[in-house]
């Protein structure tokens, strides 16, 4: 028998996987060359593969649902003529026939033929139908020394790895290279950042909004309008992917890698309130959208630059905590196509006016679904707005590579003690979740108590700085 | 919404109809070899996609539907001319000798080019959008001033029809009555843009505001394609001047083997231009006016399927190209960057020994 093992083709410039949609052939049957075999979707297009040989189906390497590599196996055909097994389509054009594959990952770039990535393996991912964690993004692996030879001056990496880092802002020379002789490749980069970029699009046990909507009344659940329950099927089986996949690749990574840990606190926020309500009639603020969150925003911000130790991270595969004196505060969105986690990018140096323009065009990017992969990449502590759910408070789950998150509750009518007497106070809890590892309770508590103040006494704080 | 001044000389349907500028003066084993060659250049064309489709090729730019447009234009050219093509141009290749294997090493990425421009007198594949029509222009002036009889057509799309390349060639071959003809095809897409949103007017309207006629052809009666240009030709040698050719077709695939069509066009309209197909209606009147047989043209697509056989045999034999070769054409002449950086690579064992 010879046998020919057709690799999964790299059928758009540079991309790196494809789901299998549909077989259209089955083991046993006899399939002419160029007959169609599989649909496949990359990210650019569902296209038809047709066979680039005449034989038998084999084996099929891949089920429907199934995400595979480029340049792995496939269909394996068994063809008549001579021969043992070899594998022809090198999915590298340009590479001889009957070559060997190359045992390389290519990066995946918008033209071209993306870059290889020495040290990864070829790896086939499940999309659906496992219950075991390998969903989430595996371990880093510890990076090499780097190379004598390489110059301090130019970090070596490849044009691609490096316009991704700089659209990220992630500087060359502070990152180490796992490649090759050091090279910085983008998974050195993702690193950088603390995180990977799947570990981005969600992270909070609670779905929250942005914009006060009111508790949810409809049916939706990851993702979907759910059908009623009256008329819907009895059990329903929903595919584990897209932004759901990140949601709980995310989740899975940060819950079970980092200890959580939670403190709250309940804050009289009438000052807060009436400042809002006295800067909203004043002539330069008429153009500015000025909500609760805006302040809570300054307020998180002004904790960080008082104890920095709040913007940290945990780095398990270097063992450092990394200290960050720049926030970039992520926002929790809610969002039709999912819980999105997009981040002003050096908040702790916005004024009220700056924040509460920031914090619309975040929100209306998220509405809008304009939010781009770089916005929601890099976030160091994130705010989660629970309280139009007509809540007090949450215990989120960290977004992977962060050290708090802070959910904000419903701000309430509430009998509140001033001055030994019962009165009636707008009240709000501020809860934090906090990475356990490197912020102890003494911190977290320090960092609420900081920010209890600035909610209770907001002109004070912003004005004293 | 075919403008009224559209050149036809055969309907879709395969029936001739009269225009008072143009007539067709091919014969019946023209018509054939026209027909023919429509046949292998779309054979070719499927072939490469399914090359591209089983990781064989890096890319491929599909020509489906366009051949009645590039065969015309193709077959209207004499011997000398000289053609400078975009990427999409496979027909006219073919026109011009180009062995089908050469037309693919590009989108195999191992060349930069492929063959040789002077040995086919047709210039390699170029992807910077509409830049040949520069390329075109500046060759014309010289054959002006070589005082030649020859023509030079280049070929670019709808969409390169709004690069500033494209338009500034244009002013450059009106002032100075340059023997080049333009033959723009308008497939309707230039990618996911229609057509008519790039030009407020019908493409071949723009030329008088330049300075010289244009003229719009069904693109996919390649009778009419054939004789539109052939005059076009005959006025840039003859010292007429410069012609924009809009050749109205459609491009029933996708832009390239990355896109796909299906997220911004409709399939009504891919089935409204079926119907127009510039191959049926040539196998109808071959079959009805010149009693062309079922057998012949069954011929004809053996012939394909054959071309089709060894173009993946020559293709699947194409090994990797000698990394130092990239080195090279990219100056005329030594360059001592280059060769500084070329000198590098080889001291970096990146092969080049035999240099």
């Amino acid at each position: 028998m010879s046998e020919e093992i057709f690799l999964v083709p790299d059928v758009g410039e540079g991309l790196v996987e494809a789901e299998i949609v549909e077989w259209k052939v089955k083991v046993g049957d006899v399939v002419a060359l160029n007959q169609p075999l599989v649909d496949i979707e990359t990210a650019k297009a569902v296209v038809e593969l047709p066979s680039p040989y005449a034989g038998t189906v084999v084996q099929l390497h891949g089920e429907v649902g199934d995400v595979m590599a480029v340049q792995t196996p496939l269909i394996t055909f068994d063809t008549t003529g001579d021969g043992g097994a070899r594998v022809v389509s090198p999915a590298t054009p340009g590479e001889a026939p009957g070559e060997a594959p190359g045992e390389e990952r290519r990066e995946a770039v918008l033209v071209g033929y993306g870059v290889a990535n020495e040290d990864a393996p070829v790896t086939r991912t499940r999309r659906r139908g496992t219950s075991d964690a390998s969903g989430a993004p595996s371990p880093a692996p510890v990076p090499m020394s780097v190379a004598a030879t390489v110059s301090e001056l130019s970090p070596r990496s490849t044009p691609p790895v490096r316009l991704y880092a700089k659209q990220h802002g992630v500087e060359l020379s502070t990152v180490t290279g796992s490649g090759r002789d050091g090279l910085i490749t983008r998974d050195d980069v993702d690193r950088a950042m603390g995180r990977v970029q799947s570990a981005q699009s969600s992270h909070t046990a609670a779905r929250v909004t942005v914009a006060p909507t009111g508790p949810m009344t409809s049916t939706r659940f990851v993702g979907r309008e759910l059908e009623p329950w009256a008329t819907g099927p009895k059990e329903e089986r929903i595919a584990v992917k897209g932004v759901l996949r990140s949601m709980a690749d995310a989740m899975v990574q940060s819950a079970f890698s980092a200890p959580h840990a939670a403190a709250w606190l309940r804050v009289d926020a009438t000052k807060t309130m009436e400042l809002l309500v006295a800067l909203k009639q004043h002539p330069n603020m008429a153009n500015v959208r000025l909500s609760p969150l805006t302040i809570v925003a300054l307020a998180v911000c002004d904790a960080a630059r008082h104890f920095p130790g709040i913007n940290s991270s945990f780095d398990a595969t270097t063992n450092e905590v990394i200290v960050r004196r720049s926030v970039n505060l992520g926002i929790a969105a809610d969002t039709s196509r999912g819980l999105i986690v997009p981040n002003i990018k050096g908040a702790d140096q916005l004024d009220l006016v700056a924040m509460a323009s920031a914090l619309s065009v975040l929100v209306e990017k998220a509405r809008t679904g304009t939010t781009s992969p770089a916005e929601m990449l890099g976030t160091t502590l994130t705010i989660t707005n629970v309280g139009p759910f007509g809540v007090d408070g949450a215990v989120a789950i960290l977004p992977p590579g962060t050290g708090a998150i802070i959910a904000v509750g419903q701000i309430v009518k509430a009998p509140w003690v001033v001055d030994d007497q019962v009165v009636v106070r707008r009240v709000v809890e501020i809860s934090m979740s906090f990475d356990h590892r490197q912020i102890d309770g003494a911190l977290a508590s320090a960092v609420l108590a900081h920010i209890g103040r600035f909610l209770a006494d907001p002109a004070t704080s912003l004005l004293a700085g | 919404m075919i403008d009224e001044k559209l050149v036809q000389l055969l309907t879709p349907e395969g029936e001739r109809i009269s225009h008072p500028q143009y007539e067709s003066t091919l014969g019946g084993d023209q018509i054939l070899g026209l027909y023919r060659d429509m046949v292998i250049v779309r054979r070719l064309c499927n072939e490469s996609t399914s090359l591209q489709r089983q990781g064989q090729l890096a890319l491929w730019a599909p020509v489906q539907g366009q051949e009645g447009a590039q065969i015309g234009a193709g077959r209207a050219l004499e011997p000398m001319d000289f053609t400078f093509p975009s990427y999409r141009e496979h027909g006219v290749a073919w026109c011009r000798g180009v062995p089908p294997e050469d037309m693919l090493r590009i989108f195999r990425a191992v060349t930069t080019g492929g063959w040789d421009p002077q040995k086919y007198r047709h210039s390699v594949p170029t992807v910077v959008l509409g830049n040949q029509a520069l390329h075109a222009v500046g060759y014309a002036m010289g054959v002006q001033r070589d005082g030649a009889e020859e023509a030079v057509m280049t070929f670019f799309g709808d969409g390169a029809s709004s690069q500033g390349d494209v338009l500034e060639s244009f002013v450059w071959a009106a002032s100075f009555n340059a023997p080049v003809v333009f033959f723009c095809q308008n497939n309707q897409w230039g990618i996911s843009t229609p057509s008519t949103l790039q030009s407020k007017v019908p493409l071949y309207r723009r030329a008088p505001g330049f300075g010289f006629p244009g003229i719009r052809v069904d693109g996919n009666d390649v009778l009419a394609v054939y004789e539109v240009t052939k005059r076009a030709l005959d006025n840039a040698r003859t010292g007429n001047g410069p012609t924009l050719i809009e050749a109205y077709t459609y491009r029933m695939g996708a832009h390239t083997t990355s896109d796909d069509p299906t997220r911004y066009r409709v399939d009504a309209e891919v089935e409204v231009w079926k119907h127009r197909d510039p191959i049926e209606r040539v196998k109808a009147l071959l079959a009805r006016e010149y009693r062309v047989k079922g057998s012949t043209f069954d011929e004809v697509n053996a012939e394909a399927d054959l071309m089709a056989l060894k173009l993946r045999e020559d293709v699947l034999a194409m090994g990797p190209p000698d990394p130092i070769s990239m080195f090279e054409n990219v100056y005329a002449d030594v360059h001592p960057l280059i060769e500084e950086g070329r000198r590098e690579m080889i001291e970096l064992g990146v092969s080049g020994s035999g240099h």
